[in-house]
């Protein structure tokens, strides 16, 4: 009797965000399917479709036809994973030492770190042109991978200082009263209870590393390009719009695979863990 | 309990300060090896701080610390011999039941088999034999508690800490466990220092308790003698119910007390120490000690007073009585209900008498402050 209200109200507030998911992200998803499977326009943009037997998967049989397309994917999932392992290694500390400060500075270290979005990040990347150039190391992978560390270090310090931050002082404690040693607290509790942690850092550098074209495209060589490059070449120096969508496609074909082995082995490796997040 | 020549722990005079705030105040106990030894105090008398010190987690700004004779300071915690139960209980959230209690031993260096055997044979020790595999967050507040036991335990520290550890658990489970507890450190063998707020939890479990307020130690004693001995009006009052009558010393002689309190006359008690007329303090008389009946009856004791029934709580196995004396000042007594030969209960408003015996209160002594 009572239910109908509060399916009412639970749809009321489900809605909104499903249809936006709907029309915003599933909606140019297929679009972006669609695209892929059609044939480029003669000056840009696509070819107009008469009937549905026009539709190829010539894109796809190009891409994967040549070799030297598997070799820049190759390439940009070694590089992203670099600039991710990196930005751990780096991250790591610096959240450590946030989190162990006094509570009345941490709100500012944090500001500190997310203080460089307050400038254009192409001036900031322009920036790093001005340093890297005279020391010629402008242009090598090693400037794409210094850039690309610069700009997603936040989004892996955020999420691990919220994870450390949160971890009970009382464990430290209780580890060295049983025995440990500063080392051994480290890689017994702190480190495993702040996989979640690294975990969510290590998904918002990655992925957006994948898609990212402008650190590659200022600081990097001809060699250095990755699938970002290549997918912003298609649409606008080739005007070649279903080899652009269906890169696009593969890209995010990648990505999930791996979101889903990752969470899988999350899952079989974690066990029972749930205290943090 | 087995007395060996030297305490296990020795606390000397050990004071820490927090700015002008002295928390422990130089506080002096030894404790025996094999003993269960408590720290009594209402919160905020430096129970916590006096453990901290011992476990390492903090130095004493004076005064020393000697384990086996030997002096603590500068031992780091991860290498004491002695292990701390925390109040939150402190379990690693991502380890196993039984990956919790093996950590100790894995610091200790043990081998694989041994870990596995002593793991089990611990985990059984408290019940928990079928639990290795879960995960704290799976487990209940009393099988928390035990887990935590079980690893401070397992490999059998010279002296086992216990901050409040019954202190998240409710009523029936608390009680459930402090009978764990005696059974534990009697069949464990390892020494015990039990930190609580609770009188009843002290008196129940301890072989020893040590009284303190603000940082010092009031009163050290077993469980009996604190509560009949009181050493002072604060220990007397903290252990128990009790009435506290002022008064002054007429006249001591060997080991009879003849006391004086205003309004109620004179109070005939014994007191083997050396006082003086004119000594002022408390008399201290638990209700139990006090009898209570019907107006006019003989009692043949010297400390007999009448007045009237004000208040009465009926308890099924007792009844605890206020009654007002005749002088105004109101005593709680408290009466069996099966006592042999009781006509009846006395009702509110009822004209009565209590009496006491001579050796029923204790004097507490409390010498002009200079
Ligand atoms: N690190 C510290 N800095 C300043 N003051 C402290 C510190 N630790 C303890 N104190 C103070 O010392 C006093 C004793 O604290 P402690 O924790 O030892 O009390 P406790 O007897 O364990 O009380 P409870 O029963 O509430 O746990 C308290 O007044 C507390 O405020
Ligand atoms: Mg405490």
């Amino acid at each position: 009797m009572s239910r109908r209200p509060v399916d009412l109200t639970r749809w009321l507030v489900v809605a909104p965000p499903t249809l936006f998911l709907l029309a915003f992200f599933l909606a140019p998803a297929l679009i972006v399917v669609a695209a892929s499977l059609r044939e480029p326009g003669e000056f840009g943009g696509l070819a107009p479709l008469d009937n549905l037997r026009q539709l190829t998967a010539e894109s796809y049989r190009f891409l994967l036809g040549d070799p030297i397309y598997a070799e820049i994917f190759a390439r940009s999932f070694v590089v992203a994973a670099l600039t991710t392992l990196i930005c751990v290694v780096l991250a790591y500390p610096l959240a450590w030492l946030i989190a162990r400060s006094p509570k009345r500075r941490r709100d500012f270290l944090v500001l500190l770190v997310v203080l460089p979005f307050a400038s254009n990040f192409l001036v900031r990347i322009y920036a790093w042109i001005m340093l890297l150039g005279p020391a010629n190391l402008l242009y090598t992978p090693f400037a794409v991978i210094a850039g690309l560390v610069y700009v997603h270090l936040p989004f892996m310090v955020l999420p691990l200082y919220t994870n450390l931050e949160k971890h009970d002082p009382a464990l430290l404690e209780a580890a060295q009263d049983l025995g440990a040693s500063r080392w051994t607290r480290f890689w017994r509790i702190t480190f495993p209870l702040s996989l979640p942690g690294i975990g969510s850092g290590s998904a918002l550098v990655f992925i957006p590393v994948l898609g990212m074209f402008a650190v590659p495209e200022l600081l990097g060589g001809t060699g250095d390009i990755l699938i970002g490059n290549l997918i912003k070449e298609q649409f606008l120096d080739n005007r070649d719009w279903p080899l652009g969508s269906a890169l696009s496609i593969l890209l995010t074909a990648a990505v999930l695979g791996l979101a889903g082995v990752a969470a899988l082995a999350g899952r079989r490796g974690a066990g029972g863990t749930g205290a943090v997040s | 309990m087995i007395t060996s020549a030297m305490p296990l722990l020795q606390i000397r005079n050990v004071t820490r300060r927090f700015g002008a705030f002295t928390a422990v105040d130089a506080v002096s106990l030894d404790i025996e090896a094999g003993e269960f030894f408590t720290l009594l105090g209402p919160s905020g008398c430096g129970k916590t701080t006096l453990l901290r010190m011992i476990a390492g987690f903090d130095a004493p700004d004076a005064g020393e610390l000697l384990l086996d004779g030997r002096p603590l300071a500068g031992i780091p915690p991860e290498a004491r011999p002695l292990h701390t139960v925390f109040q939150s209980y402190a379990l690693f959230p991502h380890m196993s039941v039984a990956g919790n209690v093996a950590f100790p031993l894995e610091m200790a260096g043990c081998a694989k088999d041994e870990i596995r055997r002593r793991v089990a044979e611990t985990l059984a020790l408290v019940h928990l034999e079928d639990k290795g595999a879960q995960f704290p967050h799976e487990l209940s507040g009393g099988q928390k508690q035990r887990v935590a036991l079980a690893r401070g335990l397992v490999n059998r520290p010279r002296l086992l800490l216990l901050d409040e550890p019954l202190g998240a658990l409710d009523a029936k489970l608390r009680q459930e466990m402090q009978g764990e507890l005696i059974r534990l450190q009697r069949d464990v063998g390892v020494t015990f220092v039990f930190v609580t707020h609770s009188q009843q939890e002290a008196l129940a479990l301890s072989h020893r308790v040590a009284v303190m307020k603000a940082g010092r130690v009031e009163q050290c004693d077993v469980p009996d003698r604190l509560y009949t001995q009181p050493a002072n009006r604060f220990v007397a009052d903290f252990i128990g119910k009790i009435n506290l009558i002022e008064v002054e010393v007429v006249a001591a002689s060997k080991i009879q007390l003849h006391l004086r309190a205003e309004g109620l006359g004179a109070i005939a008690a014994t007191d083997p120490r050396p006082l003086r007329p004119g000594d002022r303090g408390a008399f201290a008389l638990r209700p139990e000690l006090l009898r209570v009946h019907a107006h006019g009856e003989a009692a043949g004791l010297k400390n007999h007073f009448s007045g009237t029934v004000r208040e009465l709580l009926y308890l099924g196995d007792v009844t605890h009585y206020k009654i007002a004396l005749d002088c105004g000042l109101v005593l709680e007594a408290l009466m069996p209900n099966a006592a042999p030969g009781r006509a009846k209960f006395h009702e509110i408003g009822d004209p009565v008498a209590v009496s006491w015996r001579h050796d029923a209160g204790v004097f507490l002594h409390e010498p002009p402050a200079r």
